[in-house]
């Protein structure tokens, strides 16, 4: 995992042994020890009912921990009530106040901590250029299309310049290509601002684009907390694996293991060597991960480093820039793999193949 | 495709749609027509008919037709010519002989106080019909008060068909001899006061049902579905009992033997028991309880509708729980208040029953007064004008309400 040094010195916030129960049977969130660097985009990522919107929340004062203590710089804030926190929020269905204008909407912020109208009209007015929507300052939320919503919302949200922005899913409810240029644009907003941004999303796709880093969510635990790249490339355990990108799985018994590397008997027959990432002792059960795009359908010989498996050739679905080979093998009925655009010529469904990957690219976690 | 076949297609489409159209309309008027003639026959005509009344003045062209006629080109300055006179006397002759000189003294008798003896002895004494050219004579011989104009002008007023009397009479105005708009006599005047004291129940009924019902409705709409329901049936207890029940219960608990006096009595805390009934205190109370769900059903229906997460980001934006419920919540649950407030209001103004069990001498409202006119002196007139006018002030508040309420809508609107 990531943290170290940076963390201790530069962390807006902390989450210290945080624990949170609503009936006071099963913990939401387990056991959460999480650092906020300042200035950084941090993903929550996670299914539902990971615990990933109960740790915001708890963030954000409405809900409160039933154990531990969250620090925002040095001051812990457990008990403090949210309107003293100082920390923006943009919600999942934006909340924008019906009842008053868009630009009334922006201005709250400022009015209720009593900045002078001269600097709320020019406050405003700039976080309205800034999201390019002066033109419909004296309209009502109704009557704004979804993402001039989304986006009036995140101006109210950053208007009064708070240090810690927390977005709960706040494009879920837009369309595919709307809500990939919002991703833009709140990463601009975010690395033109330098705020700190919690955002919260089920969307891994969403998480990748945006985040600096991301915390995986499972069963109110962080699963891990890592860069985009080094989460898919290097998932500590089966859940991230197989929660982020696509991952073909293969059930085995470690054998032997050494130098990082190990021996795993496949248990549909056969045996590979992937690197031990996540495994017990010899004998202990192991899942593999390997992913689509790291395995190779080999026609001859190939590197004898490689591992090989027999496969069949089931389905080939053809995606513009890669095709995908959907292939049978011992163990598993729907293994993966990307083709470069053009390297299926010549194959046919039915066909028996060889796949082949390399150990490094064969990482094996703990059992499913 | 040509244009000409394009026309030529485009005919019959719209035909058939019109069809289409026609049979769906037809189904539909079907469906509302029970209730279009289930209003037209216990709300249209009756309300109609209640109206024609204040205004209708039937009574003395129907009794003294002749008369009504002679005295159509009267001044009103002078005495009337001796046509009238006589006519006067075989309108009174032909009346006494139909047994319905009593209708139209009725009727004459709410302009002057004393009519009834002068028309009722006038037509007993006139045996005979007088000889042309002395009628005039006889008729002041038999009663004086025909010498005085006053007397006639009450006639010339009465004439029909129509009347502002009994409107004018609702609103403590009445017309003096010449026919100019004038304050009734004060000893008479009543109504303003009734109206005044009507609507200041209203309104006090209505600020203590917005003030206990809309911490009730708030409660329902936020607390788990659970509790609200059992709340709910509390709220809804009330409509299940009858109104005399509920009221009766009022009298059981408020009285000087009542179980509140006993309660207090018996703790020391007054000697003698408090007079909290028959008095505005009862009145408040009781109608307060009959009319508090009908504002909390409406604010709860508002408020059930406004997302928690408005109040989560007022929080998050700073604002403290005081300002965010004034400035988020509170003008949210406008919709909800005006239609609570317009509801309670307009049947708190038209009560009767309850006011008249647990209200003194002096509380008693404006329907009180319709009923005693229609049934104890059959003065439909004056009870028809008492209701039309209790009907224009509602009619007026639903309109300003209606206005204020388009207005919150569309300020704002569509105008960039």
């Amino acid at each position: 995992m990531d943290g170290g040094m940076m963390a201790t010195t530069q962390a807006l916030v902390r989450f210290v042994g945080v624990q949170k129960t609503y009936d006071g049977e099963h913990l939401v969130v387990k056991s959460l020890d999480l650092d906020i660097r300042k200035g950084e985009f941090l993903t929550l990522l996670g299914p539902s009912g990971s615990g990933k919107t109960t740790t915001l929340m708890m963030l954000a004062g409405f809900e409160v921990p039933t154990h531990g203590e969250i620090f925002l710089g040095d001051r812990p804030i457990k008990n403090m009530p949210p309107h003293k926190r100082d920390i923006g929020m943009v919600f999942q269905n934006y909340a924008l106040f019906p009842h008053l204008t868009i630009e009334e909407n922006v201005a709250f912020p400022l009015t209720v901590r009593g900045v002078s109208k001269a600097e709320v009209k020019e406050r405003v007015t700039a976080a309205l250029q800034m999201i390019k929507l002066e033109h419909v300052a004296n309209r009502h939320p109704g009557q704004l299309s979804g993402g001039q919503q989304q986006r009036v919302a995140l101006a109210r949200a950053l208007v009064f310049k708070p240090a810690l922005v927390l977005m709960d899913e706040p494009l879920g409810a837009l369309d595919k290509r709307l809500r990939e240029h919002m991703q833009l644009e709140i990463k601009r907003l975010h690395e033109t601002m330098g705020i700190t941004v919690v955002y919260v999303t089920h969307d891994q796709g969403e998480a990748l684009t945006m985040s600096d880093r991301i915390a995986v969510f499972n069963d109110g635990i962080v699963q891990q907390i890592d860069r985009p790249d080094a989460l898919y490339e290097r998932p500590v355990n089966s859940f991230v694996a197989n929660f982020i990108g696509e991952s073909n799985v293969l059930a085995g018994t470690v054998e032997n293991i050494e130098q990082g590397f190990c021996r795993v008997a496949l248990a549909a027959g056969g045996a590979v060597t992937a690197t031990a990432v996540n495994v017990g002792g010899v004998g202990s059960r192991t899942s593999l991960s390997v992913r689509p795009e790291r395995v190779a359908l080999l026609t001859g010989e190939g590197d004898a480093s490689l591992n090989r498996l027999p496969a069949t050739l089931k389905d080939l679905i053809y995606l513009g820039d890669h095709t995908l080979a959907v292939l049978a093998t011992p163990g598993n009925t729907d293994f993966m793999v990307k083709l470069p655009a053009g390297a299926h010529a010549g194959l046919t469904q039915g066909q028996a193949v060889t796949i082949a990957f390399r150990p490094e690219d064969c990482r094996a976690l703990d059992p499913v | 495709m040509t244009a000409a076949f394009a026309d030529g297609a485009e005919m019959p489409l719209k035909r058939r749609l019109r069809r289409a159209e026609r049979a769906r309309q037809l189904r539909a008027l079907g469906l509302v027509l029970p209730l279009f003639l289930f209003l037209v026959f216990t709300f249209v005509i009756p309300i109609g008919g209640m109206i024609w009344r204040s205004v209708e003045d039937w009574e003395v062209p129907q009794v003294l037709p002749h008369t009504v006629a002679a005295l159509a080109d009267w001044n009103g300055q002078d005495l009337p010519s001796e046509t009238a006179f006589a006519a006067l006397a075989g309108d009174l002759q032909a009346a006494r002989a139909a047994g319905t000189v009593a209708v139209a003294a009725k009727r004459l008798n709410y302009i002057i106080n004393g009519y009834r003896t002068i028309l009722t002895s006038t037509a007993r004494n006139l045996k005979t019909a007088p000889e042309p050219g002395t009628a005039k004579a006889t008729l002041i011989g038999l009663n004086p008060a025909w010498g005085d104009r006053a007397t006639w002008a009450a006639i010339k007023r009465a004439s029909g068909p129509v009347t502002d009397y009994y409107l004018l009479g609702a609103v403590d105005l009445t017309r003096d001899v010449n026919g100019s708009i004038v304050a009734t006599p004060p000893d008479q005047a009543i109504y303003r006061d009734v109206f005044g004291r009507t609507f200041a129940i209203g309104f006090g009924v209505t600020a203590l049902c917005l003030v206990l019902g809309f911490p009730v409705a708030y409660l329902l709409a936020n607390l788990p579905v659970a509790q609200s329901n059992l709340l709910m049936i509390f709220v809804l207890l009330p409509f299940w009992t009858s109104l005399l029940v509920r009221t009766c219960a009022w009298i059981v608990i408020l009285q000087g033997e009542g179980i509140v006096n006993g309660a207090l009595q018996w703790m020391g805390v007054i000697d003698e028991p408090l007079r909290l009934i028959y008095n505005r205190f009862g009145v408040y109370m009781a109608m307060t309880h009959v009319l508090l769900p009908f504002m909390i059903l409406p604010l709860y229906s508002v408020m059930r509708s406004i997302s928690p997460a408005y109040m989560r980001a007022a929080a998050s934006l700073g604002a403290p729980p005081a300002t965010a419920f004034l400035r988020i919540y509170l003008p949210q649950t406008i919709p909800g208040i005006g239609a609570g407030c317009l509801l309670v209001f307009i049947l708190a103004i038209g009560y009767y029953i309850t006011p008249a069990l647990v209200g003194g001498a002096g509380d008693q409202m404006i329907s009180a007064f319709i009923a005693f006119y229609t049934t104890e002196t059959v003065n439909w007139g004056l009870a028809s004008a008492l209701g039309a006018v209790l009907l224009l002030s509602t009619l007026l508040l639903a309109v300003v309400y209606g206005k204020l309420a388009l207005g919150r809508q569309t300020t704002g609107g569509l105008k960039n």
